[in-house]
């Protein structure tokens, strides 16, 4: 039973990591409407608050008070405060913690919210690196975790032996974390536009790829046995290189999907971790943010009617489509940003579809304008967000609401897609896939089956576009710009939609 | 605490996870990606044991730069979420 003792700690630190992992599941619940959200981040602030005071307090009493820190029964027996320690270490915590969280801040503060999907990308590596350096750490150093024995055979120095089923938990842990980070690397690198969005396809790479998960698995079980620095170092490297190899084959349009994976990884990590720790507010922590990120991919893929394996797998939107170059030639209706303002200022109703090239080119802001004028001549604004529209979950309408465009116009597609037939326009703007209507009768097309927004059953569509010549995410043309119903508006989408705003004006 | 716990801890957690997630609005889907990194740094706990043990000094100091990585995630996440969920506004003036 030397292992529950190990893990043994009093009641109030127990309780105290409980009350901590209820705080986060409240803070999540809080995002189920705008109104309550506020409070639930500030729930998750307290929650976290409390995780941080209590390991500090305990580690305080632990580190003065225990005499014989390689006793792990001694190091579960608290005796009480003890007053004279040594608080040396607690001034670098606290350095550390100062450096980190003023980095942190001022990042939160400059970031703009189009960078959005980067920032979170880089916000899944630091944890992903963390969550290595914990593993790193507790391997070097088990008996402050708790989690190895002091054996002195009779002949010779003693050694300390981890708990074979911490070195499991430890493995899994820093692997994952090694995933999360590489791989989170790749994804900013290819989001902040340091790398082509392009998919990088390796010959073989699905060998590849399944041969070293393969060798990490085998390499954990063996470290049961085993636990020298090689092993450990082994799974740590190629970690590491299958984050990278897994993320370099995934193309631009797939990165919802990415990022919402990388978010569930990096909660898996955190649950391995508290595993290892016998940590509760971790395990708690990790299990909801791993579900949440599941749960977000599942969203993504759906919306895109991909499955998850071909998501992994990756290479979509690597071939550019035979249909390119015969679209060039097809005739289509160019109108003016005059034109445009007409057509909107006559309407009953307007809705408004946003895409990627909206947060490219910044035209939220504009937009909005617009809506405004629109408004003030009597016409109705609707905006509808497809799952997938921009780089990461909910991209376009935290860009919407940057704008001050109020919650209750943004339309998600199923409770907006019906509406289409009773509207006079739909402004289409910086988005191409989600708008294809080949998605629902061609069925050779590789976008066929998504769902998508009916904007073709409005009498109008005024599609802006930077030029005809480029083709969305997927590589394919677009029916909708040839149709009798369509206008192209084609310019920069922040130009264009200032020029409308002047004309309205 | 036993193995068989700490699983049973898990695996409820899961399930609310599931439940809690599924109803958080899809407008909000930008933010909890948000929150949930920043609550994913509680691995922060493991950093700080290890930055306050005695012991190894190596372990120390890669605690130490875990307590500056989990704290960037924390601070960040935190601000970040904060900020963005303030700009979410209802229709309360006719222009909003």
């Amino acid at each position: 039973m030397a292992e529950a003792a190990a893990h043994a700690q009093p009641a109030w630190v127990l309780l105290a990591y409980l009350i901590a992992g209820v705080c986060f599941i409240l803070a999540l619940r809080g995002l189920s409407s705008p109104e309550s959200s506020q409070r639930g981040n500030r729930l998750g602030m307290i929650g976290m608050a409390i995780a941080v005071l209590t390991t500090l307090v305990t580690r305080y009493v632990d580190r003065v008070c225990v005499t014989a820190p390689g006793d792990p029964v001694a190091a579960s027996r608290y005796t009480g405060w003890c007053a004279q320690g040594n608080l040396e270490p607690y001034l670098w915590i606290l350095l550390a913690i100062a450096i980190g969280g003023s980095i942190g801040i001022v990042t939160a503060r400059r970031i703009q919210m189009t960078a959005m999907p980067q920032l979170v990308a880089a916000f899944h590596s630091l944890v992903g690196m963390a969550a290595v350096l914990v593993g790193a750490a507790a391997y070097l150093n088990p008996e402050a975790f708790g989690i190895a024995v002091r054996v002195t055979p009779i002949l010779g120095p003693s050694i300390i032996n981890i708990f074979p089923q911490s070195r499991i938990e430890m493995g899994l842990g820093v692997a994952i974390g090694a995933i999360t980070f590489s791989g989170s690397v790749i994804a900013f690198l290819k989001l902040n536009g340091n790398m082509s969005g392009k998919p990088i396809l390796l010959p073989l790479r699905h060998v590849i790829n399944l041969g070293t998960l393969a060798a990490i698995l085998i390499l954990i079980a063996y470290f049961t046995h085993d636990q020298s620095p090689l092993i450990f170092g082994l799974i740590v490297a190629l970690s590491f290189a299958i984050g990278f190899l897994l993320i370099i084959p995934i193309g631009g349009a797939d990165m919802p999907v990415v990022i919402s994976m990388l978010n569930s990884y990096s909660g898996w990590a955190a649950a391995a971790m508290g595993f290892t720790l016998h940590n509760s507010a971790m395990i708690i922590t990790g299990a909801l943010v791993g579900s949440s990120g599941a749960i977000l991919s599942y969203i993504m893929c759906r919306a895109m009617n991909r499955s998850f394996i071909s998501v992994i797998a990756g290479g979509f939107g690597a071939v550019a489509s035979s249909g390119e170059a015969a679209a060039i030639d097809r005739p289509y209706k160019r109108g003016s940003a005059e034109d445009a303002a007409f057509l909107m200022a006559q309407a009953d109703q307007v809705i408004i579809v946003p895409g990627y090239g909206m947060a490219v080119s910044q035209a939220q802001h504009a937009l909005r304008e617009m809506a405004d004028q629109l408004k003030a001549k009597g016409v109705r604004v609707k905006y509808a967000i497809h799952p997938v529209a921009g780089r990461m979950p909910g991209h376009m309408n935290v860009l919407l609401a940057e704008a001050n465009v109020p919650y209750d116009e943004v339309f998600e597609l199923e409770d907006i897609n019906s509406e289409f037939a009773q509207t006079d326009v739909a402004f289409v703007i910086g988005a191409n896939d989600v708008t294809n209507p080949a998605a629902k009768t061609d069925k050779s097309s590789p976008i066929y089956g998504m769902p998508v927004l009916d904007v073709e059953k409005a009498r109008t569509v005024l599609f802006v576009k930077r030029s005809m010549g480029g083709v969305g995410y997927a590589g394919v043309d677009n029916e909708l710009f040839y149709r009798d119903n369509t206008m192209m508006l084609l310019a920069d989408a922040k130009k264009m939609v200032e020029e409308i705003v002047k004309a309205l004006g | 605490m036993d193995f068989i716990s700490i699983l049973s801890i898990f695996v409820l957690a899961c399930f609310v996870g599931y439940y809690v997630v599924w109803s958080v609005t899809p407008a909000l889907h930008t933010p909890l990606m948000s929150v949930t990194n920043a609550i994913s740094s509680v691995i922060v706990v493991g950093a700080l044991i290890a930055s306050a043990a005695a012991g190894s000094a190596s372990s120390k100091w890669l605690g130490l730069a875990a307590v500056t990585l989990a704290s960037i995630n924390i601070f960040g996440g935190f601000a970040v979420t904060h900020r963005m969920l303030a700009m979410y506004k209802k229709k309360d003036r006719k222009n909003g």
